[in-house]
């Protein structure tokens, strides 16, 4: 570096640790309620140090749920459950299609090629948000409420995977092709022994950020699910909380939240360097 | 761009494209079809039978006091989630650019609030503000301060915003660290033997290297704080108190859902997506620069 003086370096390293803290403070805060008891939580100011009930709220809130609220008395590991299917359903359902789509138009010259294209191309602008009632006519004409066909598929149609693995594939020699087409390799054999095995990198770069986006849902599954046995954890914790606040119970509701951050963020760190690239190089 | 060697064949690439095609069309453009069918029609209170009134429903809107001072809702929360979660992690990313060992250790350590769904952001804040038992609000009314977000709307505000920004910080840090680390050191060097201070190299160097990339972030950030804070607003405050929370998307779920006003929604439904649009449109235009450079 280009200075090298000593107070700049503590003030440069002051100034991370201060906003680690700040974002590690609400966290740790939950995970202390996760360990204490309710009296602790109701009668403020919350100790800052973890209690004793760390294994009596997570077994509590693992495998009765918690006590309060109109979500009340749904195992959390049922909804772990649910969330764990409906994210993976996403990711695998997301990088299937677009492997797929994305190899036809790059590698393919076949009619309405273009108009495919943009097509799928005019599915990135438009979040599931917004299409949000007649999205869910649709499934529900399907009959598809409260399954996890119907929490899954209308989240795969978006188009980023497609752009993301287009771009790349772009990127690869021609010379490949056409080596293996002088070997008499057939498209389907390129595509399962060359195509896939050369993006395993950005396949699992999209699998982190996908993993993400999927397990985080939250308006989708909370309209989708009315059978308190479909609930993903996200969207399940909002009903914990009884409006007026002052009956939830807290412990489990902050060991619920917990659990409910746990999965993605071990994806993240444990797949650092591949979140890094997928997030740099796609957007969502 | 297109590839020279292709195979040939038109009917495996047709089969290839088909499920991304089929979900896209059931999923994706007979929603957003009916949305803008829907935004011409006015169901009557029963639902039996709908009535054809053309840009009644736009005409109404634009001119409801409540959608338009969700329009502003909106504008005042993007902005606000925006600048500042761009802000700590242009801050964060600068510091971190300065460390010669270590830099990856905080990148570690400040990433993973990514992960963290902005529902659960929203509850994490929601339990520090609590009224009675949150730990922000026992030593803010030690201090002699009143909080009550459940019936402040500016209180209100502040949380959803500091609850959705917090969230966003590791992605801003992440986008500006890589700017940071992408601008050769040799720049800074030569300006550094010039004479040029940290602040004045920051300023007149750092900045205008790192404009391309805060335009990037500036848009993602308000498609962000537009779409995917539904998740804090529902949590934390459920649009109020007496609406100073409700944004867009929110008004769109509940006259949706909650009201049942299908006409009005779906001309929201059209409204937003014109607005994602032409930020979509400004997205690509921005990407497409970067190419060319």
């Amino acid at each position: 570096m280009v200075e090298k003086k000593k107070s700049g370096y503590w003030l440069t390293h002051l100034g991370l640790i201060l906003g680690v803290l700040f974002i590690f403070f609400p966290v740790w805060l939950t995970f202390v309620a996760s360990t204490v008891t309710q009296d602790a939580i109701i009668y403020p100011p919350l100790p800052m140090l973890p209690g004793t009930e760390f294994f009596e709220n997570y077994a509590n809130a693992l495998f009765r749920g918690s006590p309060e609220g109109y979500g009340a008395k749904v195992p959390v590991i049922k909804m772990m459950m649910n969330s764990a299917i409906m994210a993976i359903g996403i990711t695998v359902g997301k990088i299937i299609i677009s492997l797929l789509s994305a190899f036809a138009f790059v590698y393919f010259r076949f009619p309405f090629r273009n108009l495919c294209f943009w097509l799928i191309f005019i599915t990135l602008m438009l979040p599931v948000e917004v299409r949000i009632v007649p999205t869910y006519e649709v499934v529900a004409n399907l009959n598809l409420l409260n399954s996890y066909t119907g929490l899954i598929f209308p989240l795969i149609a978006s188009a980023t995977a497609t752009f993301l693995f287009r771009q790349f594939f772009m990127t690869i020699p021609d010379e490949m092709v056409e080596a293996a087409r002088m070997d008499g390799c057939s498209p389907m054999r390129f595509f399962f022994d060359i195509l896939v095995p050369i993006s395993k990198t950005n396949i699992a770069a999209l699998f982190v950020i996908l993993f993400i986006f999927g397990w985080n849902q939250y308006l989708w599954p909370l309209l989708m699910t009315t059978d308190p046995d479909m609930r993903t954890i996200v969207m399940a914790i909002d009903s914990m909380i009884p409006t007026g606040d002052d009956y939830a119970h807290w412990p489990t509701v902050m060991a619920t939240a917990m659990l409910a951050m746990v999965p993605p963020v071990i994806v993240v760190i444990s797949m650092q360097k591949f979140f890094v690239k997928g997030l740099l190089e796609s957007d969502k | 761009m297109e590839k020279r060697v292709f195979f040939k064949g038109w009917w495996l690439p047709t089969l290839l494209v088909a499920p991304q095609l089929l979900i896209s069309f059931v999923f994706f453009f007979y929603p957003s079809g009916q949305a803008i069918w829907n935004s011409l029609f006015l169901p009557d209170p029963f639902g039996l039978k709908t009535e054809f009134v053309g840009l009644d429903n736009f005409r109404f809107l634009l001119s409801d006091p409540y959608y338009l001072a969700s329009f502003k809702t909106t504008v005042i929360f993007s902005t606000a989630v925006s600048v500042s979660s761009m802000a700590l992690g242009l801050y964060l990313a600068a510091l971190a650019d300065r460390l010669i060992k270590g830099a990856g250790v905080y990148q570690t350590l400040l990433i993973w609030p990514y992960a963290i769904a902005p529902a659960i952001a929203g509850v994490l804040w929601l339990f520090m503000f609590n009224g009675n038992i949150g730990l922000a609000s026992y030593y803010l009314k030690a201090l002699g301060y009143e909080w009550n977000h459940t019936l402040k709307g500016d209180q209100a505000m502040f949380l959803v915003i500091l609850a959705s920004s917090w969230g966003r910080i590791s992605y801003n840090f992440l986008f500006f660290l890589a700017g940071l680390q992408a601008i050769p050191k040799s720049i800074i060097e030569a300006a550094a033997i010039d004479g040029a201070s940290f602040w004045k190299r920051f300023g007149t160097i750092v900045i205008p290297l790192l404009s391309p990339i805060t335009f990037f972030l500036l848009v993602v950030n308000i498609v962000y704080a537009f779409f995917d804070t539904f998740g804090v607003i529902h949590t934390i405050t459920s649009g109020g108190p007496e609406q100073s929370t409700t944004i867009l998307v929110y008004k769109v779920f509940s006259d949706g859902f909650v009201s049942q006003d299908l006409g009005s929604s779906a001309a929201q439904s059209v409204i937003l997506l014109v607005l994602v649009g032409i930020l979509t449109v400004i997205q690509f235009k921005y990407i497409e620069r970067k190419v060319h450079y």
